[in-house]
């Protein structure tokens, strides 16, 4: 059924950020009918792309053709009619309408003033039966599984005669049945001669589905290849293998005893039978893909999420952890992955934030808050960590993104904590902040504490950690020294051992 | 370079008035009634005023902290209700024994608040079936009917004075009520700006997720905030019954909305981590002012509502104009 002819093709696409170039000349062809995969690392540019088909970014120079036609793709709303259809991992139905309602969102047919459900029930009928979707359209959508709400969101655009879909990630949210129902319905997408494009980070994935494989590095096209001629390892190879940049810091570890010590921790199926130590002075990377289950095991350390089962040992000695306060006073300290969700209240100042989590630091008489002793303490962190601002009493709302993350690692610095665990420390913030944290932490690691920091920069993995830990779908899969760290032998462990 | 030397004048100025706007807006005011109608700062009439915002203000106070935590307590009207019929009822069991149990009565509705709104109760569903049941009770304390006749001791707290001092060349006593408004409004401020509580309840409206992860307990702090609301509720019920030495089951009807009227034109956001006390007393002698001098002019009581109304559409809108430009 594929046709050869090309629906889409990219012609020397260049987009940078504020100085940082995300693509490089970025051209490939996609032929009419085909599923297309699109892979690289964190950060190599698949969504900026991705963005700028389906109308969200504007590209810097380049051409786009579709249908052998150049187009300047201007607002999502364009992109949709000249047939290009984006479906998000966060799904945009409203759960409380029914399949057919959500179909037609915003574009119910009318006569006569009232809504149409006549034509409403054919055209439905039409697009369901385009993505193979079985179901009971009069329910709530709610009650239906991911895939088929899945699967409505795409029968929505195609209702808008949509001919090229992007698909990011559609299967990170669902079970092993629902996905060969989904696979099933792309599949006959494809044999109606509607195009795909698929970005996933499972590779196993890619040669159930794909037909052609495009690979992204670093904004720089590094090869399409046909799923019959390649394999896994290649694709590694080819996602990676860059030189490492020279911010990281050569560090000389005093390894000490052991710090932390976790053993059989298990929480749902993110967590699975998770045992690992950590020593004074040493920098524990975990690395992994995103949803590998890093976060959840922190969190379950920290008792941000309640812990199934397992055992935590601080300084040699078993200990109970039953709510966040339990885990400060054992000397542990969370830089969670999200600072202003999780990690700072934005509407108080730099020193209210500073003091969060150890108000006791600040006792004055009468169990009245020492304020005077609060700010001095906050501008010695102001001070020592370089963070830009116009003092403690500065909201942390009008700080920049790696001066936020300075602020969240002064409140952890403040508890006096001993066991620190970052999770995505320098995620969002520019270069020289980072330096500034990978400088912190090997401060504080030759200072006694241990460190775990969570990352999904490959290279960021490899340069700041003493040891990496590689997780995959909720377990350990390997455990790698820094002499023997590649980043192959690292991805390999990521993507579930060779 | 010349437009931003304009702009941060611009924006001094506009942070002036952000800091102090709401304290010069009261005394603008103050001298405008005093134009309109000399009456209006005779002694008499002060009196009457303070008297007055400390009924409200009482109730506003616990507010603040409500709505500080990001949460909203409509239950205080119920409370004023339930507590001002017990503290009657109980009179002839003693005064302190009546005080007490009234005082208890709002504590424990505001502990129930509490809780069920830690477990994930929305804060005005919850407060408003809270107080739809008080209101209730409130009825099947005397079937409806008001009740009366206090101890001497109870009438202190609402109709007695304590000190004394010169005003317009007479000597006066200064209102139990205002007295205690004045110690209310004190405690609350130390405690909001200088204890680690104070910091629970900042932190936990502004973030609750990043405070629980700080080691704060949501639970607890949604607890006592609310516990303390209901209890100055009802410390507020024993003021305004004592005075009238009497209390009718449909007493406080209405009170909530004064009470975030006073904490929304003080400047609490609405949206939790933002607020202080001192500024909510502001806002509650604004609305009292300004009932008061319309009163004094004549001016329908009807139209009173609207303009009061008004009032916090205006600073709501103002305050929603600040953030958005």
């Amino acid at each position: 059924m594929a046709n050869t002819a090309p629906v889409l093709e990219f012609k020397n696409i260049n987009k940078s950020f504020s100085g940082v170039s995300v693509l490089k000349d970025v051209s490939f062809q996609v032929r009419r009918g085909e599923i297309h995969a699109l892979i690289g690392e964190n950060g190599a540019g698949k969504s900026t792309l991705m963005k700028i088909l389906s109308g969200a970014h504007t590209k810097d120079s380049g051409d786009v053709f579709i249908d052998d036609e150049r187009v300047e793709i201007q607002n999502p709303s364009h992109a949709r009619e000249l047939g290009v259809s984006i479906i998000y991992q966060e799904l945009s139905l409203i759960p409380q309408l029914n399949a057919e309602e959500n179909v037609f969102l915003g574009s119910l047919p009318t006569r006569n003033g009232f809504v149409d459900w006549k034509t409403v029930e054919k055209e439905a009928k039409r697009v369901f039966a385009l993505v193979n979707l079985n179901i009971n359209t009069k329910v709530p959508v709610r009650e239906l599984s991911a895939a088929k709400r899945q699967l409505i969101e795409v029968a929505r655009s195609l209702l808008h005669n949509a001919k090229i879909i992007i698909m990011d990630e559609p299967t990170s949210s669902l079970t092993n049945n629902e996905v060969g129902a989904l696979f099933a319905s792309i599949r006959h997408m494809k044999e109606q001669g509607i195009t795909v494009l698929y970005i996933s980070h499972k590779l196993e994935e890619l040669f159930t589905i794909c037909d052609t494989i495009t690979v992204l590095k670093d904004g720089v096209i590094t090869g399409q290849r046909s799923v019959k001629d390649v394999t896994k390892q290649d694709l590694i190879r080819m996602m990676v293998g860059r030189d490492l940049q020279n911010y990281y810091l050569s560090r000389q570890p005093k390894i000490g005893d052991v710090a932390l010590e976790c053993k059989h921790l298990n929480n749902g199926r993110q967590v699975r039978d998770v045992s690992f130590s950590v020593r004074k002075g040493e920098i524990v990377g975990f690395a992994g893909l995103v949803g590998a289950g890093r976060t959840e095991t922190m969190r379950s350390i920290f008792y941000a999420d309640k812990l199934e089962s397992g055992e935590i040992w601080v300084d040699g000695k078993q200990v109970h952890i039953d709510a966040p306060l339990s885990a400060i006073k054992h000397g542990i300290a969370f830089a969670t992955e999200d600072r202003k969700t999780q990690g700072l209240v934005l509407c108080l100042p730099i020193a209210h934030n500073t003091t969060l989590a150890s108000l006791w630091t600040i006792a004055g008489k009468h169990g009245l808050l020492d304020s005077k002793k609060e700010t001095a303490l906050t501008k010695d962190y102001i001070e020592k960590l370089t963070l830009r601002t116009t003092g403690p009493d500065q909201k942390v709302m009008y700080l920049s993104g790696g001066n936020q993350q300075k602020v969240v690692i002064a409140k952890w610095l403040n508890s006096g904590a001993k066991i620190y665990i970052f999770d995505e420390p320098t995620r969002g913030i520019d270069v020289g902040a980072k330096a500034d944290i990978y400088q912190l932490m090997s401060k504080l690691a030759d200072d006694g504490a241990a460190i775990i920091m969570i990352s999904s920069e490959l290279p960021e993995v490899l340069g700041v950690s003493d040891r990496i830990i590689v997780m995959h779908e909720g377990r350990i899969m390997g455990e790698v020294t820094k002499e023997e760290a590649t980043e192959e032998l690292v991805m390999t462990y990521a993507f579930g051992g060779s | 370079m010349n437009a931003e030397v304009e702009l941060r004048k611009v924006s001094k100025l506009t942070k002036i008035l952000e800091t102090v706007g709401i304290e010069l807006a009261l005394l603008a005011l103050i001298i405008i009634s005093g134009v309109m109608e000399p009456k209006f700062i005779r002694s008499s009439n002060v009196i009457n005023v303070l008297r007055q915002v400390s009924v409200t203000g009482v109730i506003a106070v616990g507010m603040t902290l409500v709505i500080i935590n990001n949460g909203i307590d409509l239950s205080v009207c119920g409370i004023v209700g339930l507590s001002g019929m017990v503290a009657i009822i109980l009179q002839p069991q003693g005064t302190l024994f009546a005080v007490a149990c009234a005082l208890a009565v709002g504590a424990v509705s505001g502990v129930i608040n509490g809780f069920c709104i830690s477990q994930g109760l929305a804060p005005f569903i919850m407060t408003m079936a809270m107080d739809t049941v008080l209101r209730g009770l409130a009825y099947l304390t005397s079937n409806g009917q008001p009740v009366a006749g206090v101890t001497d001791a109870y009438k202190f707290l609402g109709a007695g004075y304590m000190g004394s001092f010169m005003l317009d060349g007479k000597v006066i006593g200064l209102p139990t009520p205002v007295v205690i408004f004045i110690l209310v409004s004190l405690l609350a401020h130390v405690m909001l700006s200088r204890t680690p509580f104070g910091r629970h309840i900042y932190s936990v409206g502004g973030n609750a997720e990043a405070a629980r992860l700080s080691g704060i307990s949501i639970k607890k702090t949604k607890m006592i905030v609310f516990a303390i609301s209901g209890f100055l509720a009802a410390l507020s019920s024993i003021m305004l019954t004592a005075r009238m030495a009497a209390c009718d089951p449909t007493l406080g009807t209405g009170y909530n909305v004064d009470a975030i009227a006073a904490a929304v034109i003080g400047g609490t956001s609405m949206s939790g981590g933002e607020g202080k006390i001192y500024k909510t007393v502001i806002g509650a002698m604004i609305i009292t002012i300004m009932s008061n001098i319309l009163n004094m002019v004549n001016v329908n009581p009807y139209v009173q509502q609207v303009v009061k109304g008004l009032i916090i559409f205006v600073t709501v809108y103002a305050d929603n104009w600040k953030k958005t430009h």
